[in-house]
C-alpha cells in the first residue's frame, strides 16, 4: 500500500515536472512557431539567479518567486531586441540562432561562476508514508506547477490579453488589420515564456542544485513534450505531459532513470508518426 | 570542361596533400590533421544531407558516434581493423532507416525534425555515461560509461591485424577518405537523384505532385549522411585511440551544424574549409578558461546566423560576382508563422 502511494506520487511529480519544465516553452512554441533551444539555459539562469540571490541575503521564497523571472525575464527582452526580433519569419534560422545563444550562455556562465555546482537547500521537511517518505517540498513543487498552468489557461481565454494573444496566434494577418501589433504580442510572448523559464530553474535549483550545463539534462524532455503535445497552446502539452510522464516515472521507477528517459523519447516519436502535428490535432483538427 | 576542371580541384588537392604531407610535417601535426579530416567527412554528411536535400539534421553526431563506437567495439573484437570500418559505416545507415522510417513517413516539419534528432544524440549521450558498470559489455569491450573506450586499436593491414599502419600512412588514408567522401557526393549530388533531391529541398510539395516519392528520397539520402558520418567517427575513434560519450554531446552536435553555416549551406567545399578552420581555433583556445570553446562557437554561431547567414564562401563568391542574385544559406526559404 505505502509503496503504491508512493508510486503514484512519483508518476504525479514527474507530470507536474514535465510540465513545469516544458510550460515557457511551450508558451513560446504554440504562440510563434519556435523551438527555443536556449530554453534549457533560460532555466539554469533561474536557478543561478536564486541561488546568488540567496547567497547575497535574499529571502529564499523571495528570491526564487519574484528575483528570478524577473532576471531571466530580463535577459529575455534583451535576447528578443538583439536575435528574435531580427528573424522574424524564419523558422529555422531563428532555432540555430537561439542555438547559438545557448552555447554562448554556457559558456559565458562557466566563465563567470566556474563549472561547479552551487546549490541551496531544500526548504522544508519530510512528509512520511509508512516505510517511506515524501519531501513536502516536491508536494508544494506540484502545487506550484498545477496553479501556473491554471493561470496561464485563465489568462488565455478570460483575459484580454488573452483573446489578443490567441488572435495573432490563429491569423496573424488578420490581426494586424485590427489594429493588432503583433510584433509586440511576440515580444511580451518571449518574455513571458522567458520569465516562467526562469521560475522553472528556480523552483528546481534546490532539489537539483545549479551547474552550467543544468539545461541539458532537462531540453530534451522539454523539447519532446512540447512537440508531440503540438499546436494547441496549454492543452497539448499538458496532454503530452500526462501521457509521456507516467511512462517515464513507472520504467525509472522499474529500471533506470536512462531507461525511463530513452522510453519516453521512443513514445513522442512514436506519437509524432500517429499524430504528425502532435496529439492535439485530435482536438484542434491538424491546426 | 572548365566547369568539370573546377569541381575536380578540390579532391586533386587533397589527394596530393595525402601524398606529399608526410614528407614536410611533423608526426604531432599529421594525427591532428587526421583528426580534421576524419571529424570534416563527418561534416560533408551534414553538408549534403541539409545542403542538398533540405533535411536540417541536428544531430548529426548521433551516427558520428555510432560510427566512432561500432569501430571500437568491432575492432577490440575482432582484431582486423578494415572489417571494423565497415561495421562502423552501415550501423549508422540501419539506425538511419530505422530513425528515418519514423522521421520522413511522418513528414514531420523541419522544426520537428531538428528538435527530434538533437534529442536522439542527447539520449544517446545519456545512456553512454550511465554504462560504468561493468556489467555493459559487447564481448571482452566494457562500455566504460563516461570514460569510454580506451586504447583501441588504431587502423591495420587489410587481413593482418598485428601490422599496425604508421601514422604517415593513416594521415594518407584519412584525407583520401575525405576526398573519396567529397567525389562521392559531388556525383551524387549531379547524379538524377541528386536533382531530385535538390528539387525535394527547393519545394517538396511540387516534386511530390510531379510522382516522386519524398519520403523515399529522404530515406536514400538520409542513410548516405549516417554512412558518411559513420565512416568519419569510425576512422577519428581509429586516429584518437579512444571514444568517449562526448561524441554525443550538445558542443559535438553543434560543431557539424556550426561548420555547414559558417562554410555555406549548399557547398561542399566551404563546411570542409570551415571544419578545419574551426577546429585549429578551437586546438589553439584548447585550454583557455575564459574564452571557453562554448562560449566562441555561440558567439559565432549567432553572428553567422544574424550577418552573413549565406556562409563565408558563398559571401565571398557574392563579393566577387555582383551579379549572384540567388538567396542562399540558410535564409534560402522565407517561411510565415503556421
Amino acid at each position: 500500500m505505502d509503496q503504491f502511494v508512493i508510486l503514484c506520487f512519483a508518476v504525479v511529480n514527474s507530470i507536474a515536472l514535465l510540465a513545469l519544465i516544458s510550460l515557457g516553452l511551450a508558451i513560446i512554441f504554440g504562440m510563434m512557431r519556435v523551438i527555443n533551444f536556449a530554453h534549457g539555459e533560460f532555466v539554469m539562469l533561474g536557478g543561478y539567479a536564486t541561488v546568488i540571490a540567496n547567497h547575497a541575503g535574499v529571502n529564499l521564497w523571495l528570491s526564487m518567486l519574484v528575483v528570478a523571472p524577473m532576471v531571466v525575464g530580463m535577459i529575455g527582452a534583451v535576447v528578443e531586441l538583439l536575435i528574435i526580433r531580427r528573424l522574424y519569419g524564419h523558422l529555422v534560422t531563428t532555432m540555430l540562432a537561439t542555438w547559438g545563444l545557448s552555447l554562448f550562455l554556457i559558456g559565458a556562465v562557466t566563465a563567470v561562476f566556474g563549472n561547479t555546482t552551487m546549490g541551496v537547500s531544500a526548504p522544508l521537511g519530510n512528509i512520511p508514508v509508512g516505510a517511506y517518505s515524501i519531501g513536502a517540498y516536491q508536494l508544494l513543487l506540484i502545487a506550484i506547477t498545477a496553479l501556473l498552468v491554471v493561470c496561464s489557461l485563465l489568462a488565455l481565454h478570460w483575459t484580454k490579453y488573452g483573446l489578443i494573444a490567441r488572435a495573432a496566434m490563429q491569423n496573424s494577418e488578420m490581426a494586424t488589420t485590427l489594429g493588432i501589433d503583433c510584433d509586440r504580442v511576440y515580444a511580451a510572448t518571449f518574455i513571458i515564456g522567458a520569465a516562467i523559464s526562469g521560475l522553472a530553474g528556480a523552483l528546481l535549483a534546490p532539489i537539483s542544485g545549479v551547474l552550467p550545463h543544468m539545461g541539458a539534462a532537462y531540453v530534451a524532455r522539454a523539447f519532446v513534450t512540447v512537440i508531440s503535445g503540438g499546436g494547441a497552446l496549454i492543452t497539448g502539452f499538458l496532454s503530452a505531459a500526462t501521457i509521456l510522464g507516467p511512462v517515464e516515472a513507472l520504467l525509472s521507477y522499474f529500471a533506470t532513470p536512462v531507461v525511463g528517459q530513452a522510453s519516453l523519447l521512443l513514445l513522442a516519436v512514436i506519437i509524432l508518426r500517429l499524430f504528425p502535428t502532435g496529439v492535439s490535432s485530435l482536438w484542434t483538427g491538424g491546426r | 570542361m572548365l566547369r568539370q576542371l573546377k569541381h575536380a580541384l578540390f579532391p586533386v588537392a587533397l589527394v596530393l596533400f595525402a601524398a606529399f604531407g608526410p614528407f614536410v610535417l611533423e608526426p604531432f601535426d599529421l594525427v591532428n590533421l587526421s583528426a580534421f579530416s576524419a571529424m570534416a567527412i563527418a561534416a560533408l554528411g551534414l553538408a549534403f544531407v541539409w545542403g542538398t536535400l533540405g533535411i536540417l539534421n541536428l544531430g548529426h553526431s548521433v551516427f558520428f558516434g555510432l560510427g566512432a563506437y561500432a569501430y571500437a567495439i568491432a575492432v577490440s573484437n575482432l582484431g582486423d581493423s578494415t572489417l571494423a570500418v565497415l561495421i562502423g559505416t552501415l550501423l549508422p545507415v540501419a539506425f538511419s532507416l530505422i530513425l528515418g522510417y519514423f522521421l520522413f513517413f511522418s513528414r514531420l516539419g523541419d522544426v520537428y525534425l531538428g528538435v527530434i534528432t538533437l534529442c536522439v544524440t542527447l539520449i544517446f549521450y545519456s545512456f553512454m555515461t550511465s554504462t560504468a558498470d561493468p556489467s555493459f559489455h559487447i564481448g571482452p569491450v566494457p562500455l566504460g560509461g563516461f570514460n569510454g573506450i580506451t586504447a583501441v586499436p588504431s587502423l591495420n593491414m587489410p587481413g593482418d591485424p598485428q601490422a599496425f599502419l604508421s601514422t604517415e600512412a593513416t594521415f594518407s588514408i584519412c584525407l583520401l577518405a575525405l576526398a573519396g567522401a567529397y567525389i562521392l557526393l559531388s556525383f551524387l549530388r549531379s547524379s538524377d537523384a541528386g536533382r531530385i533531391m535538390t528539387a525535394i529541398r527547393e519545394s517538396e510539395l511540387r516534386s511530390e505532385l510531379l510522382g516522386y516519392d519524398i519520403r523515399f528520397y529522404k530515406l536514400v539520402g538520409f542513410a548516405v549522411s549516417a554512412a558518411i558520418a559513420g565512416l568519419g567517427g569510425a576512422l577519428y575513434t581509429a586516429v584518437m585511440g579512444f571514444v568517449s560519450p562526448n561524441v554525443f554531446d550538445l558542443p559535438q552536435a553543434s560543431q557539424f551544424v556550426l561548420w555547414v553555416i559558417a562554410g555555406g549551406l549548399g557547398t561542399f567545399v566551404g563546411p570542409v574549409a570551415a571544419s578545419f578552420g574551426f577546429q585549429l581555433l578551437s586546438s589553439q583556445l584548447g585550454a583557455n578558461q575564459i574564452f571557453n570553446t562554448e562560449l566562441i562557437f555561440g558567439a559565432t554561431i549567432i553572428l553567422f546566423v544574424l550577418l552573413a547567414p549565406q556562409g563565408l564562401l558563398p559571401m565571398i563568391l557574392k563579393l566577387s560576382k555582383p551579379r549572384f542574385q540567388n538567396r542562399s544559406g540558410i535564409l534560402r526559404r522565407k517561411e510565415k508563422p503556421a
